[in-house]
């Protein structure tokens, strides 16, 4: 049977958390799209879901190429929205981690953060933009401009995003320092 | 001194996706070779292995098998200049072992 459920989240980890969660439950992602999760009944704890960032878009060639890569060794692409695909494995088939070095991890890691960086800096010079247009417009017809009170919550977006990022930071952090001393 | 001319240690992965392409394999194969070769301790992630083999056809130290361009599977195969780079990293590795085993006396 087919469940629908709408969610929204932030972070990649406590999604991925949640899918496995629904997996063991005996609920296997079966496509996604913006914040809606698609499940259908499976034996709980078939699955092991891991969400992973890709290079491009999930159509591109790049994309396919690695997707086709991945299904060869038995981990299968559910859904791939934007650049995020929803992968999962068989449990039977062993443990699910598509990074296996301190090396790739880092890397991995490194590439989210850039992409919410990206989204943090557009969100802050649009917001930064709006609250001086604001201010600006603000001096010349008395009060405060609309753009101000439009700007603000473009400033706490950008800074949430750059927030989202500090338990990727930490933990690369510490993969640095193992870096040191092993591979 | 020129970068490339840097002898440095092997990653684990990298040396044993290099044994494990003495004989032409696919991606799963060498996740399997490897598994094998090192009794289960060595378990490549398939997002570090696509990563290695890029990083390793673009060396030129594994080539792609003839004819298999277009196959869904592709095979791989190490080359000259890999099989060069893994004889230097066993002298290095027997240097190691060998200091290793002097330096403890031989207990370990």
């Amino acid at each position: 049977m087919k469940h629908i459920v709408h969610k929204a989240y932030w972070d990649y980890e406590k999604e991925e958390q949640w899918l496995n969660e629904m997996s063991h439950k005996g609920l296997a992602l079966e496509d996604y799209s913006w914040c809606r999760y698609v499940f259908r009944d499976a034996p709980a704890g078939k699955y092991i879901y891991r969400i992973e960032l890709l290079d491009k878009t999930g159509s591109h060639y790049e994309s396919q190429k690695y997707l086709k890569f991945l299904e060869e060794t038995g981990i299968e692409c559910v859904a791939a929205y934007m650049r995020w695909a929803f992968l999962r494995k068989e449990a039977s088939l062993g443990p699910f981690d598509l990074y296996s070095d301190i090396d790739s991890k880092i890397n991995y890691y490194s590439k989210v953060i850039n992409f919410w960086n990206i989204f943090a800096a557009m969100e802050l010079v649009i917001g930064t933009m709006n609250v001086l247009i604001g201010l600006v417009n603000g001096g010349r017809y008395g009060g405060l401009g609309f753009n101000f009170f439009l700007g603000l919550p473009l400033i706490g977006l950008g800074v949430a995003l750059v927030k989202l990022g500090d338990p990727l930071r930490a933990k690369i952090k510490r993969l640095q320092q193992e870096r040191a001393v092993q591979e | 001194m020129p970068e490339s001319s840097l002898r440095g240690a092997l990653t684990e992965a990298v040396l044993y996706i290099l044994l494990a392409l003495y004989t032409p394999l696919h991606g799963y194969g060498i996740m399997q070779k490897v598994d094998e070769l090192s009794h289960g301790r060595v378990n490549l992630g398939a997002g570090t292995l696509y990563g290695a083999i890029n990083t390793l056809l673009d060396k030129g130290w594994i080539i792609p098998l003839a004819g298999e361009m277009d196959s869904r599977r592709k095979e791989y195969v190490i080359s000259e200049t890999g099989k060069e780079i893994v004889a230097m990293e066993l002298i290095r590795l027997q240097e190691l072992l060998d200091n290793g085993r002097v330096v403890t006396g031989g207990t370990v």
